[in-house]
């Protein structure tokens, strides 16, 4: 990849709040939340339903606006969508209408990208997630892991430097979750990129986190951050990766 | 690992016909037992052939009146008109769906007087139709148009109105502009809700076309089909009451097979 990845694709958060407007009353879901996240880190965001994860995601992402603080990426403050990110969804979100190889170019063809070039470089992302032999099927011709895969095929074209990925994982069956969670941490390595992976699955933060971001709904909780010191490649059976879920878990008060 | 060596194959029942016959009995069947028992009921008597002429003097009436060149005529200005309407009100009808489903104000003012004009039947509008604009071919093709345009319209409105917001999002993230969201996200995903509108529009372009041609025309298919009952040429009706079915069966298997072409996707 470029040189420079090791270094671009810094996130920072100052001070950011955002509320919801519920009822005529203000719903606030994240106050004043700071946080520095580094270039090429992996961070995991757990939570209790309903307290902002998808929110932070979005803010992130430039598809909703904070009511103050900022969002800087590599140092500049983000004023909406841009091409340095993309986001992966809980659904594939894949055009029908298109194959999984016009799916996958999209992105690029969007950004101006002419439609040869773009077919070209999906391709390559195509067979990273592997599904080379399906570049001319239709989505409902595609199982949920293979339909998820196009998805994350489709933000890796557009080479961003910071992946946003809202439940990535969250409809997918169990096994094929766990192959995709591998596939994961091999196209964050290989590809260099920031990830930052809404989850409500421990086990999948601390599989593919170095930091978890615990959020909580009690006003009182702050956010809290948990470094996850394993080595990788990660073995979920390993004694220090069981003793890091007790202590997640812990955190939410279960046991 | 597949399972696909668990199946045990289908083996064909014996005396029961090949499957692309069977499906071909099941589906036309009942299609064919109905033009045999027409047929039965006219030759044995049922049914006075004056009244029911059996199928083959209706045929023969239809061969005679296309060789002769009669028919031929008021094809041709049956299709004209029909086609006229129907092209008009697509012209229309899309367009103005597209923009009122994706533009909140525009439909907030447009509803109400559409909703008023759809509800007051275009039969019922005719004759002011006629006074307003004369009796000739433009007051035809206007009530035709007139009814044809309001499926379409609808259809098109409703398939905007319901595309995935979550598409529209996935496309704006990356940095897809009002317009490229439109045109790669919006039109491509109403397109099979479209042409839902369009076939109910061609049947009721050929609705009112026979409506229109039985009050002040001289010719075209509906014409016939009084003036034959008039003439007491009951084949002769008959023929042209069978030619408006397979105009109409014609016009949705063009569109069937246009909506096959364009959303190989969403079928089946
Ligand atoms: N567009 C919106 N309008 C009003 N309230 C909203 C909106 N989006 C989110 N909220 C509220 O903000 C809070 C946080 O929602 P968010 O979707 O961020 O939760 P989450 O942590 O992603 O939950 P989950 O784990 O269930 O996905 C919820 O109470 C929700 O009702
Ligand atoms: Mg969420």
């Amino acid at each position: 990849m470029t040189a420079d990845t090791d270094t671009r694709g810094q996130v920072a958060l100052r001070h950011l709040s955002k509320a919801f407007m519920l009822n005529g009353q203000p719903l606030p879901v994240l106050r004043n939340l700071s946080l520095d996240i580094r270039a090429g880190e992996s961070l995991a965001i757990v939570g209790p339903s309903g307290c902002g994860k998808t929110t932070l995601l979005r803010l992130l992402a430039g598809l909703e606006q904070a009511d103050s603080g900022q969002v800087l990426i590599d140092g500049r403050p983000i004023r909406g969508v841009g091409t340095e990110r993309a986001v992966i969804y809980q659904e594939p979100r894949l055009l029908p209408w298109l194959t999984v190889l016009e799916n996958v170019a999209f992105g690029l063809e969007v950004r101006g990208i002419g439609r040869g070039a773009a077919q070209d470089r999906a391709r390559h992302h195509i067979r990273l997630v592997g599904l080379a032999d399906f570049e001319g099927a239709y989505p409902r011709q595609l199982s949920g892991g293979m339909a998820q895969r196009v998805g994350i095929a489709r933000a890796l074209t557009v080479q961003p430097e910071i992946l946003l990925l809202d439940e990535p994982l969250g409809a997918l069956d169990a096994m094929t979750k766990l192959t995709m969670q591998e596939e994961l941490t091999r196209i964050w390595a290989e590809e260099g990129v920031t990830m930052i992976l809404v989850t409500h699955d421990l086990e999948e933060a601390i599989f593919l986190a170095d930091r978890v971001l615990v959020l909580s709904r009690d006003q009182g909780v702050g956010p809290r951050l948990i470094d996850v010191d394993l080595p990788r490649p990660r073995d979920r059976s390993q004694q220090d990766f069981v003793a890091m879920r007790r202590q997640l878990m812990a955190e939410f008060g279960l046991h | 690992m597949t399972l696909q060596h668990l199946d045990t194959p289908v083996r064909r029942i014996r005396g029961l016909p090949a499957p692309p016959v069977r499906a071909f009995l099941s589906r036309y069947g009942l299609v064919f037992a109905f033009l045999a028992l027409w047929q039965v009921s006219g030759t044995l008597g049922w049914i006075s052939p004056a009244v029911l002429p059996p199928l083959d003097a209706i045929l023969g009436a239809l061969w005679t009146g296309i060789a002769s060149g009669a028919l031929v005529d008021d094809i041709a200005i049956s299709l004209q008109r029909a086609g006229l309407a129907f092209g008009a009100a697509v012209a229309l009808g899309i367009p103005l769906g597209l923009l009122m489903g994706q533009l909140r104000p525009v439909e907030c003012a447009l509803d109400p007087i559409l909703q008023l004009f759809r509800q007051t039947s275009a039969l019922a509008l005719y004759p002011v139709f006629i006074l307003l604009l004369g009796l000739g071919e433009t007051s035809k093709v206007f009530v035709i148009f007139w009814a044809t345009l309001f499926p379409t319209l609808l259809a098109t409105i409703g398939g905007v109105k319901q595309v995935d917001r979550k598409l529209i999002e996935m496309a704006e993230s990356y940095g897809a502009g009002r317009l490229q969201v439109f045109r790669r996200v919006v039109l491509p995903a109403s397109v099979p809700a479209i042409f839902v509108g369009l076939r109910l529009s061609a049947t009721t372009a050929l609705l009112l076309l026979i409506a229109a041609e039985m009050i002040g025309a001289n010719k075209g298919i509906g014409f016939q089909v009084m003036n034959a009952q008039y003439n007491f040429q009951i084949p002769l009706m008959f023929a042209a009451i069978l030619l408006m079915a397979g105009l109409g069966l014609a016009a949705n298997a063009v569109l069937v097979l246009l909506q096959r072409r364009l959303c190989r996707w969403s079928l089946d």
